[in-house]
């Protein structure tokens, strides 16, 4: 809890942060984001760090220990394929704790923490998130015995038309909750298994101004989902509505006996969804 | 309302003036009070059209780039869509009002997007009266901060909210406008291209503005719903039309045969990325892989197809 407190107090400061910049000297930032080759120097990013990791070292790492996709350019601002995976030991003697995933220049830089266990068996994560301005996009990998693993990339989005506002959000509503929760390719005992979380919800930011009654939309966003498989936890995910409309994730977790995938899915709101999927692993 | 809009359109041509001095665009005009007219084309009796140029909407074309129309009737004239930026709408309302004498009772926004609707601001004053479909105000409101961003980042144009206008006749199903011994019928459509799309079909010369519903030699763009837009193509061929304005590209004569390579495109689209989700393809993969046979045969593709792909793939993927 304590730390979900800091995370939020950090977005705030990151978002006043941001919309000074925006709106104070829109071509000035510009000029600063656009030639900002140096990922280190984002103010931004001074403040995101310091709320949540203090002074502890990063280690700036390659491919070849943690990998971030993301598109040099955003087809769909609103729609940004992300991916975040290692290559790092899952098992219960070590592993990777959590993943942190930052986009600099949106109004929560925050945008999610996940939480995995040795039953995750790999981590290796795929979203869709929004991104505003030309941003970097940062993942921290933190490992259980405490290490601070980085990488980042530079994200162009694609400008004026594609705001972040859903497509329909009148239809997004009407299917507010509509879980999909699947498995996919092979189901082998104690073998890393694909699976995917699709959540049905308009995720609103709650910073969209309408600008005929100058009230805010109602911010209403999927803020946790926990993942467990036979009771025990394989993943948790404290999001933010940075994430897509639709949250979407792709993980993996680690059959050890036939039993059941449940994941719980609670928003802004504190209205609360469940799905869950019985798997029989062949072996 | 009404003062300030009438101080407004100077200061943004002054804007604009500064603004295209910055990057080096030839000027737009030669004196702020009569800024250069529009390329204008009567395409039938009273029907008039300025072709947009077939590129995305940048400083350098001063946003100039979806069609625009006007229809004149015996007492009024309705505009349609008013231009990408205030300084393009001052000359659209200029080309108009050097054309004919006959008063500008109606300013129609076919949808919220800002090559379409940010000429507004040009067009606000008494007896000019703003109308869309009845989803407009709600998808304008939401990407008003975006719009006024890049045009003040990109175009170095600053806006206020007060100066965008926004429409206050809403159309829910249809629509008729008198213009004076001559009827316009608007229709709002479900979720298509947006979810706010509105057409205006001209009874006497049958001539129907389809805006972004139709896109010829301009790469479709879905930004509502694919399927949605599927369905409304076959509704929109069943229009009696001698001619038919897309928003983006030449005129189409031929009625609905303009409309097939269109939906060659999203149909290929839709089979494609049904096909992808079923392999399993994650959205990265289906972006990498999906349509570009399809797609070659457009213009600004590099721009808008593998977006396309984006907007498709989160869109079926909630299919059974």
């Amino acid at each position: 809890m304590n730390e979900t407190i800091t995370r939020r107090t950090a977005a705030a400061q990151a978002a006043s942060l941001i919309a000074a910049a925006c709106w104070a000297a829109p071509r000035g930032a510009w000029g600063a984001i656009k030639s900002g080759d140096n990922p280190e120097a984002s103010e931004i990013w001074q403040k995101v760090r310091a709320s949540l990791f203090d002074k502890r070292p990063i280690a700036t790492v390659a491919d070849d220990t943690l990998v971030l996709e993301a598109p040099t350019r955003a087809e769909d601002a609103a729609v940004v394929p992300i991916a975040i995976r290692t290559t790092l030991p899952q098992t219960a003697a070590t592993y990777v704790a959590k993943l942190y995933l930052v986009i600099d220049n949106n109004p929560s830089p925050i945008s999610a923490v996940f939480s995995f266990t040795p039953q995750s068996g790999r981590v290796d994560i795929e979203t869709r998130v929004r991104v505003d301005e030309y941003t970097f996009v940062r993942a921290i990998a933190e490992t259980s015995d405490g290490r601070l693993l980085m990488r980042t990339r530079f994200v162009k989005a694609s400008g004026g038309c594609s705001a972040p506002p859903g497509k329909d959000p009148q239809a997004a509503l009407a299917a507010m909750g509509r879980i999909k929760l699947r498995v996919e390719g092979d189901v082998a005992l104690n073998k890393p298994v694909l699976a995917q979380l699709m959540v049905s919800h308009p995720n609103d930011s709650g910073m969209v101004m309408d600008q005929l009654t100058r009230q805010f939309t109602p911010r209403r966003f999927v803020r946790a989902i926990e993942v467990a498989y036979g009771g025990r936890p394989v993943l948790s995910a404290d999001l933010d509505f940075s994430i897509s409309e639709n949250p979407n994730l792709r993980f993996y977790f680690v059959p050890d006996a036939p039993g059941r995938l449940t994941a719980v899915v609670v928003d802004s709101n504190e209205s609360t969804w469940r799905s869950s999927l019985d798997v029989a692993p062949a072996g | 309302m009404p003062a300030t809009t009438r101080r407004a359109p100077c200061r943004l041509l002054l804007a604009a003036a500064l603004a295209c001095s910055l990057c080096g665009a030839p000027a737009a005009t030669t004196a702020a009070e009569e800024p250069a007219p529009l390329a204008l084309n009567e395409v039938a009796s009273g029907v008039y059209v300025h072709a947009g140029a077939i590129e995305d909407w940048l400083p350098r074309n001063g946003g100039d780039i979806a069609n625009l129309g006007f229809v004149v009737g015996s007492r009024c004239v309705a505009v349609i869509d008013s231009g990408g930026t205030p300084p393009l709408g001052e000359r659209w309302r200029a080309t108009i009002e050097r054309t004919t004498r006959v008063p500008i009772c109606y300013v129609i926004d076919t949808h919220a997007h800002p090559d379409h609707v940010l000429g507004n601001a040009a067009f606000a004053g008494a007896g000019t009266r703003f109308v869309a479909s009845a989803k407009f105000n709600a998808a304008m409101a939401a990407r008003e901060p975006h719009f006024l961003r890049a045009l003040a980042r990109d175009f170095g144009i600053s806006v206020t909210h007060e100066a965008l206008a926004y429409p206050t006749i809403a159309v829910d199903g249809t629509h008729e406008l008198d213009l004076g011994d001559r009827v316009l019928e608007l229709r709002a459509w479900p979720t298509a291209h947006t979810d706010n799309d509105l057409t205006v079909y001209d009874r006497s010369t049958r001539t129907l503005f389809a805006s972004d519903l139709l896109f010829i030699g301009h790469i479709p763009v879905v930004d509502g719903s694919l399927r949605g837009w599927l369905a409304a193509m076959k509704d929109l061929a069943a229009i009696n039309a001698a001619r038919v304005v897309p928003g983006h590209g030449p005129l189409g004569n031929d009625w609905p045969a303009a409309m097939q390579p269109q939906r060659d495109y999203l149909e290929a689209l839709q089979r494609e990325t049904r096909a992808a989700l079923k392999a399993h393809k994650t959205l990265s993969q289906a972006v990498d892989s999906i349509g570009t046979q399809a797609a070659s045969r457009w213009q600004l593709v590099e721009l808008f197809h593998r977006r396309n792909v984006t907007a498709a793939y989160a869109e079926l993927e909630w299919e059974e």
